[in-house]
């Protein structure tokens, strides 16, 4: 299915944008490109990462060689169901807050003996290699699929995270100027035709927020949250976010507590 | 008694000026903001031709991120739009117009300056990632204002010519905080390209115009 897509998609990705373009208005184009996006929605790629990563999440790996069945997500270890929508969240054994795939590659260093390095390389798949952490996240994140965004800002530190990650969302840098809020601040903008959520309001905190992770047709890949936050930046012409740090956490934390109250429908697909 | 009068007096002048802070800024706003910026410099890498100097503010970076969705005073804008104005870098040769063919090349471009970039491939403006220009490209954003028929429908003046090279020369000149970057300000573009797109704006047989 997905070696089909693969082909289809910049097939109807030139038909819908460029033939209405020539031949028909703006408003057709947009039109098309919707039509586009439900048709994508009949089947989804992403379930081959979340079986891959449930199969790999219960194999004994690592220098330890045991699973990550006893891994703590918050909700106890070995809860799995609805873990992420409370994410991220302070884990008093890190002493810090944490997002997924922070979660994550803790258990893997905690419980499987790899190291940090080890545990936070290759996290983004590309066009020969899938990486692994990408099907954990596919798996954790079905499985709260449903779930009501529940974060919570009771630890100091989780309300620090809150704090931080929304000076970081207005911090305009660059050779730009550009912060989060140049494109997400303001209701029903696009980008050439892409439609941009504001960000900055409830409802498009929840509707951005909870259909990511997502499989992303144009690269045939499972693209976690940590991903969007790293290709936002590379986009907004700052150096890259380091995966896992400090500041992509406070800022999940700012977008994911802002969506409070959604449900949470994803890994979802994407154009 | 003299005593506690003491402490109270203490008490009240200690709060004072803690009261005028706060009313200035949200409680541990500034504190907040450093943080902020310190963690920044932690969480990012250079990575290809994006440094982490990308990170350094300017005083419009700063004051304009501290200002996102608040009320700026009026001396502040001021302040910001007088000095980038005064940084705009005006054509020795005095002609304000280049060739709008090329400017809608650039218009179209939105590779530049990003770390996946080919620092020396082409860089663009990516004028259409937020503005509709020529009539027929119908693919664009729509964060800044439509330009279709600017020269046309503001008259082709020197005055108008002078503004679309120094709006795309420096926006915050005219317009502290804009979302449109600083193209000929921060290397974005060079002079010959300022002029190649403020052709596109300005030039009657532009396509933006006809």
């Amino acid at each position: 299915m997905r070696l089909i897509l693969r082909r289809i998609a910049p097939a109807a990705i030139f038909a819908f944008i460029f033939v209405p373009g020539v031949a028909l208005g703006q408003s057709s184009a947009v039109d098309e490109i919707a039509k586009y996006r439900a048709a994508l929605q009949d089947g989804n790629p992403a379930e081959l990462w979340e079986a891959r990563g449930e199969d790999l999440w219960k194999q004994k790996r690592g220098p330890k060689a045991v699973s990550l069945e006893r891994c703590d997500l918050g909700l106890g270890p070995g809860v799995v169901k609805g873990a992420y929508a409370q994410l991220p969240r302070y884990f008093a054994d890190a002493d810090r807050v944490q997002d997924l795939e922070t979660r994550i590659a803790w258990c893997m260093v905690t419980l499987q003996g790899y190291t940090d390095a080890d545990a936070k390389r290759g996290v983004f798949g590309g066009p020969d290699r899938k990486a692994d952490m990408e099907a954990y996240v596919a798996f954790v994140t079905s499985q709260a699929r449903g779930a009501k965004m529940n974060v919570a800002l009771a630890h100091p530190k989780e309300q620090e995270a809150y704090r931080l990650g929304e000076k970081m969302f207005y911090f305009r840098g660059g050779t730009h100027d550009f912060a989060c809020a140049t494109c997400h601040g303001e209701d029903a903008k696009r980008i050439r035709l892409q439609d941009l959520p504001n960000l900055t309001k409830t409802e498009g905190a929840q509707k951005a927020y909870t259909t990511w992770p997502a499989y992303r047709v144009s690269q045939g890949e499972l693209r976690s949250f940590q991903w969007r936050l790293n290709d936002c930046f590379r986009q907004q012409r700052f150096p890259e976010l380091v995966f896992s740090s400090d500041a992509s956490i406070a800022l999940t934390m700012f977008l994911a507590r802002n969506a409070n109250g959604a449900a949470f429908d994803a890994p979802a697909i994407k154009r | 008694m003299r005593r506690t009068r003491w402490t109270l007096l203490l008490a009240a002048a200690l709060a004072v000026p803690a009261i005028l802070f706060g009313c200035a800024s949200a409680p541990g706003d500034a504190e907040t903001s450093a943080k902020a910026a310190a963690m920044l410099k932690a969480s990012f890498k250079e990575q290809g031709q994006a440094k982490l100097d990308r990170l350094d503010q300017d005083d419009m970076q700063k004051t304009c991120s501290e200002f996102t969705g608040k009320a700026m005073p009026k001396d502040v804008a001021e302040r910001i739009e007088k000095a980038n104005l005064a940084s705009i870098k005006w054509p020795a040769d005095g002609k304000l117009l280049g060739d709008w063919k090329n400017g809608e090349r650039i218009a179209q471009e939105g590779r530049g300056m990003q770390y996946s970039d080919d620092p020396n491939g082409p860089a663009g403006a990516n004028c259409y990632a937020c503005h509709q220009l020529a009539p027929q490209e119908l693919s664009y954003g729509t964060i800044g204002p439509s330009l279709l028929h600017f020269g046309k429908s503001r008259g082709y003046t020197d005055e108008n010519r002078k503004y679309a090279y120094g709006k795309i020369f420096n926006a915050d000149a005219y317009s502290a905080c804009t979302n449109m970057p600083r193209f000929g300000h921060k290397g974005i573009l060079n002079e010959q390209q300022v002029k190649d797109v403020a052709a596109l704006l300005m030039d009657p047989d532009s396509p933006v115009n006809r």
